[in-house]
C-alpha cells in the first residue's frame, strides 16, 4: 500500500466529472494525507486514480503512472482493465469477509492484506471457482460483477477493505446497499459503480472487460459485448475530491494539512 | 415498488399498502404536537412598533414546509431551517459509538488523520463499548479490546465500558455487554439527537425517536476529530400499524412482516418511520427490536415517534436535556404502508435472507438442531420473559441444545432475578434450567456473527438453528451451509420445545 502515497501526492484530484474520476486519499492504508492540493494543476486534467491504478498495473491498457501529464488520454485516466469475477444478488458484507475475521485491523498494513486473502471467502461451495486461490494473498480479479443488493448486513469496513486488498478495482453491481456503497467511496479501496442491466446474468467469471469511466461503459471483450452504466451521481463530489477528508479540506470543513 | 413480487408467502389480505407518490397526508393527531407556539401578552406596553428581531423561518413555524421526524432531526442537527430528501449536509453528531471490532480501525484512520496528538471533539460525545470479541482466547480479539483501553484512557473518553478479567464478567463492574442495548440501558439514547455508530444495528437507537445509523471506521474517524458528517437526508417511508397486538406475537413478527413486504433492499437509503396504536402500545424495548432490522431492509435509520413510554425509559437513565420532535402533518412520505397486526401470525425468515418470510406454523416440518436466544435483536430482557413464558406453559423440557445469551450485564441479572409473572416467583434462569436449556452465557454479542471459532454457541457444524437475531445470510453464525431461521423469542421457545419449527400458539393458547 505504500506504494499508493507518492501517486497520491502527484494528484490534483480536481478533474471533473464525468470525463475522469478522482484520487482516493481517504484509504486508512495509504498512510499519506497529502497536505493539500497544489493550486496549479489544471482543473480539467485527466487525473488519475492512484489508488485504482496501483491495482492494476498488470493491465496492458493503463498506462501506470499517468500522473496528470497532459499527453494522457482519458481513457487512461478512467479505464480499469481485467478479468473479472461474477457473483449473484444480495452478497452481504459476511460472504465478503467472515466476522471470524473480523479481528484483523485494516489499519494495519500486515493484517490489511490478511483481509485481502480472505476476500469473497465466506461464499457458499457453489461458487467453484474461489476468488482467492488457497495460499494466496491477492485474486486474480480485478473487477467484481454483481447483482442487486451488493454489501448488505453489516457496517465492517473490513469488506471493501477485503475487496480493495485483494487487487479489486471496481465493483459494477445493479445495486448498493447503503453502507458498503458509503464504505466504498470514503475508503477509495473500490470504485462502486452501478450498472443499467443485470449484468451477472451477462458476464461469467473469467471474462475480459474493461471500463470506460467516462464513458459510463463496460465492455466485455470475451463475448465482444457493451454495456452502459449509470453515473456516479450524488457521492461524486466526495470522490472527486478523494473521500470524506480530502472533501473536507477542500470546502474549508476541516483545515488543510499545511494550515 | 418491489413489495409485491418480495412476498413469498403472503398474508397478503392484512396488507393495505398505499403508495401515494409524494404526496403528504395526515399523521396520527398524537404525534402532530406544535412545539412552537409562543404565548404573546395582549397588553399594550408601547404605542410604537417594538422593534423585532430577526425572525428566522425556522422560528416562525407556520411558512414551513412539512418534515418528517427524520428530516427535522437532521435539520436542526445541521443547523438549517428546512431539509428535503437528497440534500447533502454537515450533521451534528451528538452520540458516536464504536466497538472492539471496528474501533481499532477507527482509531488507526483518527490518528492517521488529525495527527498522533489529535484529541476527540468531544471526550463525553464518544461511548466505546466492547461487546463483540469478548470471551474468547483469539489473541487479536483481546488485543483489540486492550487497543481500545489504551485509546480511551489516553483521551479520558468518559464511557468507556471496560472488561479486563474475561474468566468472569461479574468482576468487571464497568463491562456491560451488546453496545446498542446497553447504549439504551445507560441513557445514551435520547429523543431529537443524532446518534451515529460503527455498526450497522445503530438504528436500534431509532426507537428513542431519535436519528441513528451505522457508518464505517474511515466515517468515524472524521467524527472523532470533528463532531460532523457530511449526510444524505434520506426520504422517508411510513409503516401504520394498528389493531391489537395478539399475545403470541413480538415486535419480531412485526419487523419480519416488513421485511418480507418490501424485501432486503426496500429502504435502502431510506428512512423508516414506525406509528399507529399497535406501535404506541409497545414498550421500548419492543420498539427497540423494530427498528434494530430496519437495516435488514436497506435502512438508513427507523425512527418511533417518542412519547411517554419513551419518557418513562428515560427518567432515570439521563439527565442531558432533550427535545423530541414529530413529523408535522404535511410532511412528505415516499410511500405508506398500513397493516392491520391483530391479523398478523407468527412469522419465520427462512435462510438465507432475512426477508424469506413464512409463517411459523408452514414450516412445522422443519426439524432442527439447536435454539439460539439473544444478540441486540432478541436478548433484552423481554426476550427472554418471552422464551420463559412458553416454557412455562408447556412445562416440559427442551428437545435441542438452546443457547441463552444475555445482550448486557443487567439482562443477565434480569434473568437471574426477576420474577416470570405468573410463575409463583421463579426467574427466567430457573425456569430455563428446568426446561433442560444451556446455562444463560457471559453477555455479549456471542455466536450472532459467528466470531472466533471458540465462541460459545457458534454454529460450527452445518446445522439447522431457530435464532432471535437479525441475519440468516450463508455463514452468518457460522458454517457457511448451517440454515438459519429467524424467528421471535415465543417461536424460537415454542421450537425448542418440539425440535421443529413451531408456532407459538402450540403452547400459549
Amino acid at each position: 500500500m505504500a506504494a499508493t502515497a507518492s501517486i497520491i501526492s502527484s494528484n490534483p484530484a480536481a478533474a471533473k466529472l464525468p470525463t475522469t474520476t478522482a484520487s482516493t486519499s481517504l484509504s486508512p492504508f495509504s498512510s499519506i494525507k497529502f497536505p493539500s492540493y497544489p493550486s496549479t494543476k489544471p482543473l480539467i486534467s485527466n487525473s488519475t486514480v492512484p489508488h485504482f491504478h496501483h491495482k492494476t498495473l498488470s493491465s496492458t491498457l493503463i498506462s501506470p503512472h499517468a500522473a496528470a501529464s497532459p499527453t494522457d488520454t482519458a481513457a487512461a485516466a478512467t479505464t480499469f482493465h481485467g478479468v473479472c469475477y461474477v457473483v449473484g444478488d444480495n452478497i452481504d458484507t459476511d460472504q465478503i469477509i467472515p466476522a471470524e475475521y473480523l479481528t484483523l485491523v485494516p489499519s494495519n498494513p500486515e493484517e490489511y492484506k490478511k483481509l485481502g486473502s480472505y476476500a469473497l471467502i465466506g461464499l457458499p461451495s457453489t461458487y467453484e471457482t474461489r476468488f482467492v486461490e488457497p495460499g494466496q494473498i491477492k485474486s486474480k480479479y480485478s473487477i467484481v460483477i454483481g447483482g442487486d443488493n451488493f454489501g448488505c448486513g453489516s457496517s465492517r469496513e473490513h469488506a471493501p477493505v477485503a475487496l480493495g486488498a485483494a487487487g479489486v478495482a471496481a465493483v459494477v453491481a445493479e445495486s448498493y446497499a447503503r453502507i458498503f456503497f458509503r464504505n466504498s467511496v470514503a475508503t477509495g479501496e473500490v470504485y462502486p459503480l452501478e450498472s443499467e442491466t443485470r449484468l451477472c446474468q451477462e458476464c461469467r467469471t473469467g471474462d475480459v472487460v474493461t471500463i470506460e469511466l467516462g464513458d459510463n461503459k463496460l465492455i466485455n471483450h470475451t463475448t465482444g459485448k457493451e454495456y452502459s452504466m449509470k453515473p456516479i451521481g450524488d457521492a461524486g463530489p466526495v470522490i472527486e475530491a478523494g473521500g470524506i477528508f480530502a472533501y473536507a479540506r477542500k470546502t474549508g470543513m476541516i483545515p488543510s494539512r499545511n494550515a | 415498488m418491489a413489495s409485491s413480487s418480495a412476498i413469498t408467502s403472503p398474508p397478503t389480505p392484512l396488507i393495505n399498502k398505499k403508495d401515494v407518490g409524494l404526496s403528504a397526508f395526515s399523521s396520527q393527531a398524537s404525534f402532530s404536537v406544535q412545539k412552537f407556539q409562543k404565548r404573546v401578552s395582549k397588553k399594550i406596553v408601547s404605542v410604537m412598533a417594538p422593534q423585532q428581531s430577526e425572525r428566522r423561518p425556522a422560528t416562525t413555524g407556520s411558512v414551513k414546509t412539512g418534515m418528517t421526524m427524520t428530516e427535522k432531526i437532521l435539520a436542526r442537527a445541521s443547523e438549517k431551517p428546512q431539509l428535503s430528501p437528497g440534500e447533502n449536509v454537515w450533521v451534528n453528531i451528538d452520540v458516536l459509538m464504536t466497538h472492539d471490532v471496528c474501533g481499532p480501525g477507527v482509531i488507526g484512520t483518527f490518528k492517521k488523520e488529525f495527527g498522533e496528538n489529535a484529541k476527540v471533539w468531544d471526550r463525553e460525545k464518544v461511548v466505546i463499548i466492547p461487546d463483540h470479541y469478548i470471551f474468547t482466547t483469539d489473541e487479536r480479539a483481546n488485543r483489540n479490546v486492550d487497543i481500545l483501553r489504551d485509546f480511551c484512557n489516553e483521551q479520558n473518553i468518559k464511557y468507556f465500558y471496560d472488561i479486563k478479567d474475561l474468566s468472569n464478567f461479574k468482576a468487571n463492574p464497568d463491562y456491560k455487554g451488546v453496545c446498542h442495548i446497553a447504549l439504551a440501558q445507560e441513557g445514551h439514547c435520547r429523543p431529537g439527537e443524532v446518534l451515529l455508530g460503527t455498526d450497522s444495528h445503530t438504528c436500534t437507537a431509532g426507537a428513542f425517536g431519535q436519528f441513528a445509523t451505522g457508518i464505517g471506521n474511515t466515517d468515524a474517524g472524521f467524527v472523532f476529530g470533528t463532531g460532523k458528517l457530511l449526510l444524505k437526508v434520506p426520504p422517508t417511508l411510513r409503516f401504520v400499524m394498528d389493531g391489537d397486538m395478539p399475545d403470541y406475537l413480538l415486535a419480531k413478527d412485526l419487523i419480519l412482516q416488513i421485511i418480507g413486504e418490501i424485501s432486503v433492499a426496500g429502504a435502502t437509503y431510506k428512512s423508516m418511520e414506525f406509528v399507529g396504536t399497535t406501535v404506541e402500545s409497545l414498550s421500548m424495548e419492543e420498539r427497540m427490536t423494530l427498528c434494530n432490522m430496519v437495516v435488514e431492509a436497506g435502512g438508513k435509520n427507523g425512527v418511533v415517534p417518542a412519547d411517554s413510554t419513551t419518557y418513562k425509559y428515560l427518567e432515570d437513565k439521563t439527565s442531558v436535556p432533550y427535545e423530541p420532535v414529530y413529523s408535522d402533518e404535511q410532511a412528505r412520505f415516499l410511500s405508506e404502508y398500513r397493516f392491520d397486526i391483530s391479523k398478523l401470525e407468527p412469522l419465520v425468515a427462512k435462510p438465507h435472507s432475512p426477508d424469506k418470510r413464512a409463517l411459523a406454523r408452514e414450516c412445522k416440518d422443519v426439524k432442527i438442531d439447536r435454539v439460539y436466544i439473544g444478540s441486540c435483536t432478541g436478548g433484552k430482557t423481554e426476550d427472554f420473559m418471552a422464551a420463559a413464558k412458553v416454557f412455562l406453559a408447556s412445562g416440559t423440557k427442551v428437545k435441542v441444545p438452546t443457547f441463552l445469551v444475555p445482550a448486557t450485564q443487567k439482562v443477565w441479572m434480569d434473568v437471574y432475578a426477576l420474577p416470570v409473572p405468573g410463575s409463583g416467583g421463579k426467574t427466567c434462569a430457573q425456569i430455563f434450567e428446568e426446561a433442560g436449556c444451556d446455562t444463560p452465557t457471559s453477555p455479549s454479542c456471542g455466536a450472532c456473527l459467528g466470531g472466533p471459532r471458540d465462541t460459545y454457541a457458534r454454529m460450527n457444524e452445518p446445522q439447522v438453528c431457530v435464532s432471535t437475531t437479525n441475519r440468516n445470510f450463508p455463514g452468518r453464525m457460522g458454517h457457511k451451509e448451517g440454515q438459519i431461521y429467524l424467528a421471535s423469542p415465543y417461536t424460537a421457545a415454542a421450537s425448542a420445545l418440539t425440535g421443529f419449527v413451531t408456532d407459538p400458539r402450540e403452547f400459549l393458547q
